[in-house]
């Protein structure tokens, strides 16, 4: 793939950026091998340990309140104490990477988290449909960086993307990254309304080109969310721009990931895709809120031999 | 369905007519017994199956020997029906029960001859499902009356209306009586879903096959799918995570096997499971669906 960076301000024409197509039926049947290996008990360990560090917790409700999030943050330092004696937990726990709320509550869990290493991420651009002008979009983006946002999660014009104008999105993903300062941008493609894998692929290529550093799958409020297919070429898209540029870019599935089976399964697909280097949170997190508290009890299970109930874990 | 061998030649004898080829024995199909879990009809994650050999040493039939990943399926089935399990009325919890005894009439030969083969006299084959239809229609019965008969007021020193109900204990595991298969797994399930129970229950060893056959009337008589899950499998191999299960609130076992009762009590320690072990041959009575409820007391203030 030939690009020519050109000097800073000058447009990047989209239309110069080759995308390959995606063979559908072959993403289908690597990711049906993937999810046949078999894991075994101390890598099963290390994986869903590895996955507790990847995961963002996330809270994006309506009646979210400052109260909810405390108590989110509360979750993200402690995740099992273990105040029953049967589920005390022998394996030494990660904490989860960060925490994902809404603009308005960012100072709460900046607030919350203070001392600890858990990031705030907070999603921003007019989420989650991104229907909105873009001055709309950066105030939202500025003022939760203002507030303490380490990440900010921006959805992309998928109405403008569709409509085939592409130069809208990638220059307002550019626009946002530049508003974003310090924070990391992670860039939702909402895969569940771009309709093919061939989208995903155009989708992935714009954002990483305009500067994302994170491109994450979905918001949670589309069906389908993340799925595996579309991770795959996700990840394939990450590995060619990591080869033509050099750069590292981090992945995102989010919504619908609430086994602790599935998480192994996206990992194991990182591995065999983007290799060891990927296998950190700085490079690839998991958007879940009910996941943390399913691989806790996958954990317990492996540490006592004996399947565990949600009884005993708390309930968020 | 299942037929043995010689019985489906001799019911299908081609005709042979004069000067006609030899005659060819059709060979029977021989069915492969699935699991009940959450109202589909998987096979074993273990891929595991165990001959079933009639009395006269003939091949019945393939019978799933479920494993303890097919279990913890079970009971994840199970939970996510009981709350809604629990939350229908007691009347239409009746309704549904009852249904189960008149899809059961309607498959009365089936049943019948699937004891048979197993060994029954044609008699006993015949009292057995006849006797589970009735405890069918007993605990259908029961369903909306158990409460007015256990529950209480109570009387109390201070001005409060003290009153205790029962609420179902929640998932329970069964361990079917090795003898009467379909009776024994009746007599052990009709009490404890009629409270609101859910249950994975193990069927017998020796008698399989209608246990699973029963498995194709839960799924046709309106009972919501994890309700009822039923395994086949050995008990010698499955006691333990059945016991140590966290996720089970209680275990009804009818197996005599004194090793096994003494490991299903120590295991139950861990989430203090209730365990209740029982003697087969007790007729249907509505002492067995309090086994597996659990009294509620609430003191309601009261003015002067």
């Amino acid at each position: 793939m030939v690009l020519s960076f050109a000097p800073a301000r000058q447009r990047f024409d989209t239309a110069d950026l080759r995308t390959p197509l995606i063979d559908e039926v072959g993403t289908l049947d690597r990711v049906s091998r993937l999810t046949k290996r078999s894991i075994k008990n101390d890598a099963k360990i290390e994986g869903l340990r590895l996955t507790l560090s990847m995961i963002d917790l996330t809270t994006l409700e309506g009646a979210d309140t400052p109260g909810k999030v405390r108590q989110l943050c509360a979750k993200a330092r402690h995740l099992h104490d273990g105040a029953h004696s049967e589920a005390k937990m022998p394996i030494e726990l990660p904490h989860v990477a960060a925490v994902c709320v809404y603009p308005s509550l960012v100072g709460v869990a900046k607030a919350e988290l203070e001392g600890t290493n858990i990031a705030v991420a907070s999603v921003a651009t007019a989420f989650p449909s991104g229907q909105a002008p873009i001055d709309a979009k950066l105030t939202d983006t500025r003022s939760a960086v203002e507030q303490g946002a380490d990440e900010i999660d921006m959805v992309i014009s998928r109405g403008r993307f569709l409509s085939g104008d592409e130069p809208y999105a990638f220059d307002e993903i550019a626009t946002i990254k530049e508003a974003c300062g310090s924070a990391h941008l992670k860039v939702i493609l909402e895969t569940g309304e771009l309709g093919t894998l061939d989208r995903v692929r155009r989708a992935s290529d714009l954002a990483m080109h305009a500067g994302a550093d994170f491109i994450k799958t979905s918001t949670g409020k589309v069906q389908p969310a993340a799925t595996l297919p579309v991770t795959l070429v996700m990840l394939e898209a990450i590995r060619d721009f990591y080869y033509d540029t050099g750069k590292r870019i981090g992945m995102k599935p989010a919504g619908g990931i609430s086994k602790a089976k599935l998480a192994l399964q996206y990992l194991v697909m990182l591995r065999e895709t983007l290799g060891e280097d990927w296998m950190t949170p700085t490079l690839f997190r998991f958007g879940a809120s009910s996941l943390a508290n399913d691989v806790l009890l996958q954990l317990a299970k492996q540490a006592t031999g004996r399947y565990q109930s949600p009884d005993y874990f708390s309930v968020d | 369905m299942s037929t043995d061998s010689t019985q489906s030649s001799s019911l299908e004898q081609p005709s042979v007519a004069d000067g006609a080829e030899p005659e060819t024995q059709r060979l029977g199909v021989l069915k492969t017994y699935k699991l009940f879990v959450g109202g589909k009809f998987p096979r074993t994650e273990s891929g595991r199956y165990d001959p079933l050999a009639a009395p006269s040493g003939d091949l019945i039939a393939n019978v799933s020997r479920g494993s303890r990943k097919d279990f913890r399926e079970a009971v994840v089935a199970a939970r996510a029906a009981q709350s809604g399990w629990a939350g229908r009325s007691a009347y239409n919890r009746g309704q549904i029960l009852y249904r189960i005894a008149e899809v059961l009439e309607g498959r009365k030969a089936q049943f019948r001859e699937e004891l048979e083969l197993c060994g029954l006299s044609s008699e006993d084959a015949s009292s057995e499902v006849a006797h589970a239809i009735d405890t069918w229609v007993h605990y259908a019965g029961w369903c909306d009356k158990f409460q007015q008969l256990f529950s209480t007021v109570n009387p109390v020193a201070s001005s409060h209306f003290n009153f205790t109900l029962l609420e179902p204990t929640g998932v329970v595991a069964i361990v079917a009586a090795e003898e009467g298969g379909l009776a024994g797994l009746t007599a052990a399930l009709a009490p404890a879903i009629a409270s609101g129970n859910t249950c994975i229950a193990l069927a017998s060893e020796r008698f399989p096959l209608s246990a699973i056959t029963f498995g194709e009337v839960l799924h046709t008589s309106d009972v919501p799918a994890g309700v009822v899950n039923l395994l086949t499998g050995r008990r010698s191999e499955l006691i333990e995570h059945i016991a140590s299960h966290l996720d089970v609130n209680a275990v009804v076992s009818y197996d005599p096997d004194p090793d096994r009762r003494k490991r299903l009590q120590e295991e139950a320690v861990h989430n203090v499971k209730r365990v209740i072990l029982r003697e087969p041959g007790h007729g249907p009575s509505p002492y067995a669906i309090l086994d597996t409820t659990e009294a509620k007391t609430t003191w309601h203030p009261i003015g002067t």
